[in-house]
């Protein structure tokens, strides 16, 4: 079931990893993205850590981890193609992140809390 | 803060489902449903139609008004043919840029169109003039249509738009109603501006925009497609304290108001702006483009090497050229850079590789 930050990301749980990316809603604020700089696997992070940048036609924009955990593989293809993002945003994940112990996911939103924030 | 003007276009704005942002005391289009990358290729394939109603529109009149106009500008203005426009720059007693703007020669009369942020200032400072009047033109619409298509376009609705060549300006009727009209612009591309009464701006915008080579285009991809084309922009390229030679202007400045030529000097700053183009800058508006893909934008630091030392300059003008497919900046730099040197921008920590690369970035299509 995927849950969102109130950041639009949506955090998608895949076995012991959670998938992070931006939500559509998200890609149409920002933009044409035309560069994203992701962070190294392996890197241990703390939540609330900004660990992506995200560049439009427009401006700069920080992407944070939503929990603490650590980085086990990042979407290389959008280094390359940036707009995925705004192709689907749904499919452009970000990076996937091992969870530290502990983490609960509930305190995030669900589709019909993220809606009614994006209105 | 002050209330934000609208332009007559503003509704029709809406209607195509603009994003509004405020800009210099307007409330004008950023972008459309199309975005700002699309509109930006749009206007290099086809035709963009631009709202830059902002925009100050000025009329002076008066037997010696080129020559009045002198006293404030380092062009020849004198020289200008009737139906012709040439560009020109207001400059301080310092040497620096008070505005860039155009200068119209219409026959009886001049008609400037001068940055929108500094309209009021340049009023002021042609109040000042003895032997002209001043009439600030604010029951006008600007429109520009811009664009390899934008000639074919505009020639089925005003067939005389096809005779004008880049530069020229001339007054044309459409259904009774007096366009003003220039073949420039600002984006690179062959195209016009056009001045219509603010009651007409509506109907010809509609008219433009049922053509299908036709789409709105807002001040984002008006931006980028500027960047692209080398053209510097006031308030970031150029301000008070940049200079014509430093900004890349000189040509703008012919020998006959250098020292030395036949109208030299006589306007403000003329020492200092004459010696500094006899002698050459010593830094210069310069063209960058990032060897990875992260775009450095207004402020960022430039340096000599990878590591340490001072900021050799700052980035003025940064982002994403659509039509290069990369990001591209416009940065002053000390004079003696060449095409191919690489220098190093900072950003956030990181010191990253910028080619200096020759100006424009996308090299313009006029019709001349």
């Amino acid at each position: 079931m995927l849950k969102y930050t109130e950041d639009h990301e949506w955090l998608k749980q895949d076995g012991e990893e959670i998938v992070v990316g931006i939500t559509a809603h998200a890609s149409e604020q920002l933009g044409d993205v035309v560069f994203i700089d992701l962070p190294e696997v392996g890197r241990e992070v703390e939540a609330g850590e900004e660990i992506v940048v995200i560049e439009s036609v427009k401006a700069a924009s920080d992407i944070s981890a939503p929990i603490a955990g650590v980085i086990t593989a990042v979407n290389e293809a959008l280094s390359d193609t940036p707009g995925q993002v705004n192709d689907d945003a749904m499919a452009a994940w970000f990076f996937r992140i091992k969870p530290a112990a502990g983490t609960d996911l509930s305190g995030f939103l669900d589709d019909a809390g993220y809606q009614a924030l994006i209105g | 803060m002050a209330e934000l003007r609208r332009t007559p276009l503003y509704d029709l704005h809406l209607a195509q489902g603009a994003k509004m942002v405020p800009y210099a005391g307007w409330e004008m289009p950023v972008q459309y449903p199309l975005g700002v990358m699309a509109e930006h290729l749009h206007t290099r394939a086809h035709a963009g139609l631009f709202d830059v109603s902002h925009m100050g529109q000025i009329i002076l009149r008066g037997a010696d008004a080129a020559a009045v106009l002198e006293t404030l500008v380092p062009a020849d203005i004198q020289g200008l043919a009737p139906g012709r426009q040439r560009y020109g720059l207001f400059t301080g007693p310092e040497g620096g840029i008070l505005d860039d703007l155009m200068i119209a020669n219409k026959g009886d009369h001049l008609l400037l169109v001068v940055n929108a942020s500094r309209a009021e200032h340049d009023l002021a400072h042609l109040q000042g003039l003895q032997g002209v009047t001043i009439e600030p033109v604010t029951d006008r619409a600007l429109l520009a249509l811009q664009g390899p298509e934008a000639a074919e376009v505009l020639a089925r609705l005003v067939p005389e738009a096809a005779r004008m060549t880049f530069m020229d300006a001339r007054d044309a009727d459409w259904q009774g109603v007096t366009l003003w009209l220039t073949r420039s612009g600002y984006t690179g591309e062959d195209g016009y501006e056009i001045s219509v009464p603010a009651k007409d701006a509506v109907r010809l915008a509609e008219a433009l925009l049922a053509f299908p080579e036709v789409a709105m285009i807002g001040l984002g991809a008006r931006d980028s497609l500027r960047l692209e084309a080398g053209l510097p922009l006031y308030g970031n390229d150029m301000d008070d304290a940049t200079s014509p030679a430093r900004a890349g202007l000189g040509w703008s400045i012919p020998k006959l108001r250098r020292p030395g030529g036949a109208r030299a000097g006589g306007y403000p700053g003329a020492e200092a702006i004459g010696a500094e183009l006899a002698e050459g800058a010593r830094v210069l508006r310069t063209g960058l483009r990032p060897q990875g893909r992260a775009p450095i934008r207004e402020g960022v630091e430039l340096f000599a090497g990878d590591e340490g030392g001072e900021a050799i300059g700052k980035v003025r003008s940064g982002g994403f050229g659509p039509s290069v497919g990369g990001p591209i900046a416009m940065a002053e730099l000390p004079r003696g850079l060449a095409p191919g040197d690489v220098i190093w921008a900072e950003l956030r920590g990181k010191r990253l590789p910028v080619e200096v690369v020759a100006l424009p970035f996308f090299k313009p299509n006029y019709k001349r």
